[in-house]
């Protein structure tokens, strides 16, 4: 109504309040986006320039100092040696062990999902998985303690650590497998039924080769969300200062990592190449995803 | 005679393993909330669950244990919700850049994908950046001593959830017909009046979903927070002042915990879980009915 | 083989065919309980014919020829009721993947299953059948089924490239050539031109035309003039009811139930 009555009063100062306005709150609209961006700019600069001086090929292939070696290279103001080995393949063994748990469980439920759009039980499948993927990860880390750490491995364990990120996963998996499976066009499995082709083949043949890109970009986003988590770790497998790739002890991880080295105050600097580290195979898995996912748009 | 069908067993087969499948989700979520329950049954019996929830006492000293987690809850609502505050103007700014001035654009792609970037970030290195650049410029502000508190974390939330607030926000407003908004521009209406006359109204209830959602997100981010509430376990004096979320009392405390200690972790918790359970399955159904 | 038709009323609109390859027995299929789309049915299809299916949208001419094969065991919430014989073999008491090898079907957009080259969508019966032929046995099956379909000397440089990069009505022939490498006894059409241009589909036309010498073909249409043109014998459906069933000759030239004139003259539909 507001707009009828300014239009009946089209007086020329008026207008022009309204014109001002108009301008005003484009511009502000305009401040605040830059605003909302900043912060990524201040902070891949922050990484970059307290990181980069203590990236070298040690850094990849060293285990965490420990906190005396560090020290004496701090007040020798050299750089701090060792690096994150140790970190990198408590990271890899763990999200390794996650996906193996994750994905094929996802895959299926997620077809499922598709393949009943209706119904009570898909219906409660698909509200839980939500809440699944709603529930802080810190609580994950209480349940793999539970489960885990307190009943199986009467221990902090890697194994402990990759359930919970298991369970991080597995709803990002089924709904992506859910929405990737819906984009495939029907006339496709129908094709595959008309030339005879049993039901457990049509999935594994057509369905999964066909959304294939569409999956993996739902697992790679998995795994670059998981692999930043830090709650769930510090409570399952709480870290080790070896690379250790028993997955019933104790093991490492590069967000663990940069914990222990944001506590301890020799070993700061650390803390900003490791994040930068991690940063970097965050951005990477997500650049991944998002250009395998923009092909398999264009194959459609 | 309804003309049966037989399955080829192959295919029951294969039936049988999809729901199984989806069956575990089922068991899964059973399981998370009989072990939550279960965990805490010992803090709950020994408080009593209205105590537990109520009081604001917190002693581990032993042979005086008393657990309460009204602090932890107190601060967890109170962070979210003011981090919600600050992240509306920004979200919903960059959501009408996006969506709406800029629709389509080159430029709109890209601060779509930094948006994105920034859901990327892991809690841990938000954690880091604002304890060396945010809590030095509070402090410098003069607004609190030591730079931590619940303002600190609420920032630092606040531009955590953007992504999750914009990225509903963005597909709301977009799917806004054209004729709607050209029959605003029809009567003369400037841009402006457009968008609160015409694109606002017609998507509120999508603009709430997606702010609950994030809310959903914020309630339980854990890293971040402990690393600047300044983990303080009593009911926060001000917004400047140290406290504890939740999440972030659990993070604190679970190092050294066992027995009575344990159980009231869980039972935080068990709380956690039921209130961002509560506020995700919220949004999700206002999206499911007016979105 | 036992014939099938003796016991029933003849209604009018069946027409008598001796030894068919089809026989449909008062068959009903709906979607939900109280809203049948076809409504018992009864109909014999002649072999080695091209026999069309017409009507206006929602007819439940697409229905009828998707319970052939029984398209819609995947749906399970669709019922359908009576009898289908192929040869005079029940198929509901026959497996749907032995059913539908024997039953090939063309669908109304051109569907080539795009992670597969042209030569592999060919084989696709196969292949994903897990059935495994010697190089020379796939050879020989994928140029006799491109050589059918008349595409064999347009892709014969191309075989390895993926399906979907042929046009349409390549991909189109090419869809049929998959049906034909199973060595079905029965062709089921959905519309199969009806997402294509005039050119391709006069060609698909003709294919048919000569496909009809060695196969059964049900074509759905709803294209009046192309079942004119190519087929035998014609179904006209009206909400879901088999209206009137005839040679196509006769029924375009002298329509017996008004329902079908009006149609045919352009009345509604």
């Amino acid at each position: 109504m507001n707009l009828m009555k300014s239009d009946n009063r089209n007086t020329p100062d008026r207008s022009s309040w309204r014109d001002k306005k108009n301008k005003l709150f484009l511009g502000l609209v305009v401040t605040l986006s830059i605003v909302t961006v900043l912060p990524i700019f201040l902070i891949l600069w922050k990484l970059v320039k307290e990181g980069i001086s203590q990236i070298n090929l040690d850094f990849f292939i060293k285990v965490a100092p420990d906190p005396l070696e560090a020290m004496t290279a701090v007040n020798n103001g050299e750089i701090i040696p060792g690096g994150i080995a140790n970190g990198i393949t408590g990271s890899l063994l763990m999200v390794l062990i996650a996906s193996l748990i994750a994905i094929p469980v996802s895959i299926l439920a997620g077809i499922f999902l598709y393949e009943h759009p209706n119904g009570w039980y898909a219906r409660l499948i698909r509200n839980l998985t939500d809440i699944l993927q709603g529930v802080p990860s810190i609580v994950l880390g209480l349940i793999a303690y539970i489960w885990i750490v307190i009943s199986i491995t009467k221990g902090f364990s890697g194994l402990a650590g990759s359930v919970a990120l298991a369970i991080m996963m597995l709803p990002i998996v089924i709904r992506s497998t859910e929405e990737t499976m819906k984009m495939i066009p029907v006339t496709l499995k129908e094709a595959a039924a008309a030339l005879g082709v049993p039901y457990w083949r049509i999935i594994l043949k057509v369905m999964i080769p066909t959304g294939f890109s569409g999956l993996m970009t739902g697992i790679l986003l998995s795994i670059s969300r998981i692999l930043g988590e830090t709650a769930p770790l510090m409570l399952t497998a709480l870290g080790s200062t070896m690379i250790n790739l028993n997955i019933y002890k104790p093991t490492s991880a590069v967000p663990l990592l940069i914990w222990e080295f944001y506590n301890n105050p020799n070993m700061v600097r650390l803390v900003w190449s490791s994040s930068l580290f991690l940063m970097g195979v965050v951005l990477v898995l997500n650049i991944l995803a998002k250009r395998i996912n923009s092909r398999f748009g264009n194959n459609q | 005679m309804i003309r049966s069908r037989e399955i080829f067993t192959s295919d029951k087969i294969a039936k049988v393993i999809l729901k199984s499948a989806s069956f575990l989700v089922l068991l899964l979520a059973a399981g998370i909330i009989f072990s939550l329950l279960k965990g805490s049954i010992p803090a709950f019996r020994e408080f009593g669950i209205f105590r537990f929830i109520f009081s604001s006492e917190w002693n581990p000293t032993e042979g005086k244990e008393v657990y309460g987690a009204f602090p932890f809850i107190f601060g967890t609502v109170v962070t979210s919700l003011l981090a919600l505050i600050i992240c509306f103007p920004l979200s919903f700014a960059t959501s009408l850049f996006i969506s709406e001035y800029f629709k389509k654009t080159k430029i709109a792609g890209i601060l779509s994908t930094l948006v994105d970037l920034l859901a990327g970030i892991p809690s841990i290195v938000y954690g880091l950046w604002g304890f060396y650049t945010l809590r030095p410029l509070i402090v410098d502000l003069g607004l609190s001593e030591q730079g931590y508190g619940i303002f600190t974390s609420s920032l630092i939330l606040a531009i955590m959830i953007i992504p999750y607030a914009t990225s509903l926000s963005n597909e709301i407003i977009s799917m806004v017909p054209n004729e709607l908004k050209e029959a605003g521009y029809s009567l003369g209406a400037t841009r402006l009046e457009v968008i609160f006359n015409v694109i606002l109204p017609v998507s509120r209830s999508g603009l709430v979903a997606g702010y609950i959602l994030a809310l959903g997100r914020a309630l339980g981010e854990t890293m971040a927070v402990t690393m600047l509430i300044g983990n303080a376990n009593l009911i926060p004096k001000g917004i400047f002042s140290p406290g504890n979320t939740m999440a972030s009392v659990i993070a604190n405390q679970f190092g050294e915990a066992d027995g009575l200690k344990l159980s009231a972790l869980i039972a935080i918790g068990l709380l956690l879980f039921v209130v961002t359970a509560i506020v995700n399955a919220a949004g999700k159904w206002i999206v499911r009915r007016y979105a | 083989m036992e014939t099938t038709n003796d016991l029933r009323v003849m209604t009018e609109n069946k027409m008598h065919i001796e030894h068919p390859a089809l026989s449909l027995r008062n068959l009903s299929v709906a979607y939900t309980k109280d809203k049948p789309a076809v409504k018992g049915v009864t109909a014999d299809i002649k072999r080695h014919s091209i026999t069309a299916i017409m009507g206006p949208s929602g007819c439940g001419k697409s229905t009828l020829l998707r319970a052939i094969n029984r398209m819609h065991d995947l749906y399970p919430e669709i019922v359908m009721q009576g009898e289908i014989r192929l040869n005079g073999e029940d198929v509901f008491n026959m497996s749907t993947t032995t059913l539908r090898r024997k039953i090939g079907m063309v669908f109304q957009r051109p569907n080539p299953f795009p992670t597969m080259s042209v030569y592999a969508n060919v084989l696709a019966g196969y292949q994903l059948n897990g059935f495994s032929l010697k190089r020379s046995e796939k050879d020989e099956i994928v140029e006799k089924s491109l050589m059918d379909v008349g595409l064999f000397d347009e892709v014969r440089d191309s075989l390895n490239k993926k399906g979907t990069f042929l046009s349409g009505g390549q991909q189109q022939r090419l869809c049929v050539a998959r049906a034909l490498a199973l060595k079905p006894e029965v062709i089921l059409a959905d519309e199969p031109t009806s997402a294509l241009d005039p050119l391709s589909t006069a060609r698909i036309e003709d294919l048919f035309t000569e496909l009809k010498k060695n196969y059964t073909i049900v074509l759905v249409t709803h294209n009046m003039a192309q079942a004119a043109r190519i087929s035998d014998n014609a179904m006209f459906m009206y909400l879901g009811e088999l209206v009137e069933y005839d040679r196509t000759k006769t029924m375009f030239t002298n329509p017996k139930d008004p329902r079908t004139e009006g149609y045919l003259t352009g009345k509604f539909g």
